[in-house]
């Protein structure tokens, strides 16, 4: 796997607020890279760093294995990059824009006519090729600027929320498209939708108050997401190592000496025999409350400051 | 790539009534302040004829012709200029600029020379209707030509001023009003040179009007000319700074 994207210990700073702090990470080819994070978290600055809309505090971006800081129109030749505003001339037709577009990423003309038929056929915008850019609707708007950031077939393509805007159709066509493009290509984007990241993206990286705080590929993901948990109460402390012997329980965590976290596979789901042996030692069961898993409780277990 | 963005911000000032508007409004003007030239010289010119050595058309028509023109464009220019950038970061489609493989001063000088490219229209027009003397008379075309440099200098110096203030504000207006005052404080700055007995011979030298109208005279002086070049380029690397420094925006 070639190694598209390199971001090594990137800071950030706004006045004193400080909206990326140490942040690293590769994208290869053919990797869907979600950066996943609430608002304000410092994933637009981030892509702005990325694209050159910013310049780092400290911390260097490779693309291509081209420094961005020293060398930015090499580097910019190999990136395509939809904002959070798709960049839009509202006086041009589709076309007119995408033609713009792809002069000014040096496309010769006759590419540029190739090019441009086939981001149009990727984003759905056959219909539009007329129309001015003004008058389009929001989801068109959205599109066009996805067509415009794969326009000059970039190795990295950023998409800053590709699917805000879009009604439940196109983005599952947007969805669709960006596993696509990640074939053949390096993509990163952000969001704020969980679901998103489990239905388009190889990776998953989830940024809160300017840190990196989670790095998984998505089986991983899911493999957290099979992880449930269980709360015990017993009335007598009980044996951990009989506990943990039982198959399906990885890791148990004593919050009290009468309370238990217990963590298991939902695979196995060991809930039965947990009780079983709870009663037949003679423990004394006085609750049992299962905890649930969702990629929501993963998130905000990860990202609230005081998480247990 | 340069070519590309000025061709673009070029077509764009045709495709709003901007440019149509701007044309129709100046040449109107303009025409009517000729045509009050060209009847002043019918008036002067059973006098001038007695003298020896006197002014010619040229002399009568162009420089004051010129002279207006300069005067009107200080006042359009702001106006073209104000969104040259402001309006793209206004309408956050700077990035698709930015984040192209492009250097901040090929933005900055496609951005300068679409929009030098209206003037050089205009000046084109202005420059056709002493042209037009030529059905019934002669021109001076050393003379003509020297005004026609002094006001494609004068256009492109109020040019660059406003592309550098459209590059340090996020609003429009706020940038054709800054430029405005910008260019108008350097055209009287030699007023102000006259109040005392002395003259201040550095206020004299830094006006935009001393210049331009050492140039209209038909005297092309390098010392003049390398005034405007200094102008133009100092302005243009202060906006090419500026559009820098948004990559470092607190």
């Amino acid at each position: 796997m070639t190694l598209l994207l390199e971001a090594d210990h990137l800071y950030r700073h706004y006045g004193k607020r400080c909206a990326v702090n140490d942040v690293s990470f590769t994208l290869s080819r053919g990797e869907v890279l979600g950066f996943l994070g609430p608002n304000g978290a410092g994933k637009t600055t981030t892509l702005q760093m990325l694209c050159g809309l910013l310049a780092p505090d400290t911390g260097t971006i490779k693309i291509n294995g081209i420094d961005l800081l020293s060398h930015p129109k090499l580097a910019k030749q190999s990136l395509g990059y939809l904002p959070d505003t798709p960049p839009l001339y509202k006086d041009l037709t589709v076309q007119e824009f995408l033609r713009y577009c792809g002069q000014l990423h040096g496309m010769a003309k006759p590419q540029i006519a190739r090019a441009i038929t086939q981001a149009q056929d990727r984003c759905g915008l056959q219909e539009a090729t007329h129309r001015l850019i003004g008058q389009l609707s929001k989801g068109f708007q959205q599109r066009l600027g996805i067509a415009q950031a794969i326009l000059h077939n970039p190795d990295v393509i950023i998409l800053d929320e590709p699917t805000v805007g879009l009604d439940p159709l196109q983005i599952r066509e947007i969805r669709a498209l960006i596993r696509e493009l990640g074939q053949g290509h390096g993509v990163i984007l952000s969001t704020h939708i969980l679901s998103e990241v489990q239905e388009s993206c190889t990776h998953v990286q989830i940024i809160h108050q300017g840190q990196l705080i989670l790095r998984e590929n998505v089986a991983g993901l899911n493999q957290q997401l099979e992880a449930g948990s269980l709360e015990v109460t017993t009335r007598l402390a009980a044996d951990l190592s009989v506990l943990a012997a039982i198959p399906g329980v990885t890791r148990i965590k004593p919050l009290t000496d009468l309370r238990l976290q217990i963590h298991y596979r939902t695979s196995d789901n060991p809930k039965q025999k947990i009780t079983e042996t709870i009663m037949a030692r003679g423990w004394g069961l006085q609750e049992l409350t299962p905890i649930k898993k969702s990629m929501e409780d993963i998130f905000i277990s990860l990202t609230q400051d005081d998480a247990p | 790539m340069i070519l590309t963005i000025a061709i673009r911000e070029f077509k764009a000032l045709f495709l709003s009534p901007v440019a149509w508007s701007l044309l129709a409004v100046l040449q109107f003007i303009l025409a009517y302040l000729f045509l009050k030239q060209v009847e002043t010289f019918m008036v002067l010119q059973p006098k001038l004829a007695a003298i020896p050595n006197s002014p010619g058309l040229t002399d009568i028509v162009v420089p004051p012709l010129f002279g207006n023109a300069a005067i009107i464009l200080l006042l359009a220019v702001p106006l073209l200029t104000m969104r040259l950038i402001a309006e793209e970061r206004r309408n956050k489609t700077l990035p698709l600029l930015l984040s192209a493989p492009l250097t901040n001063a090929e933005i900055i000088l496609g951005k300068f020379l679409g929009c030098l490219g209206l003037l050089v229209i205009v000046i084109g027009l202005v420059t056709a209707m002493p042209l037009s003397l030529l059905l019934g008379g002669e021109l001076d075309f050393g003379k003509l030509s020297a005004n026609v440099l002094a006001l494609l200098m004068l256009v492109s110096a109020l040019t660059a001023t406003g592309l550098y203030l459209s590059c340090i504000t996020q609003h429009p207006v706020v940038a054709g009003i800054g430029s405005f005052g910008l260019s108008l404080v350097l055209w009287l700055l030699d007023t102000g040179s006259q109040m005392r007995d002395h003259r201040n011979e550095w206020l004299e030298y830094l006006s935009l009007l001393r210049h331009f109208q050492n140039l209209q005279s038909g005297l092309i002086n390098s010392v003049d000319v390398v005034y405007f070049l200094v102008f133009i380029s100092g302005f243009l690397l202060l906006s090419i700074r500026s559009l820098d420094k948004l990559r470092w925006q607190k």
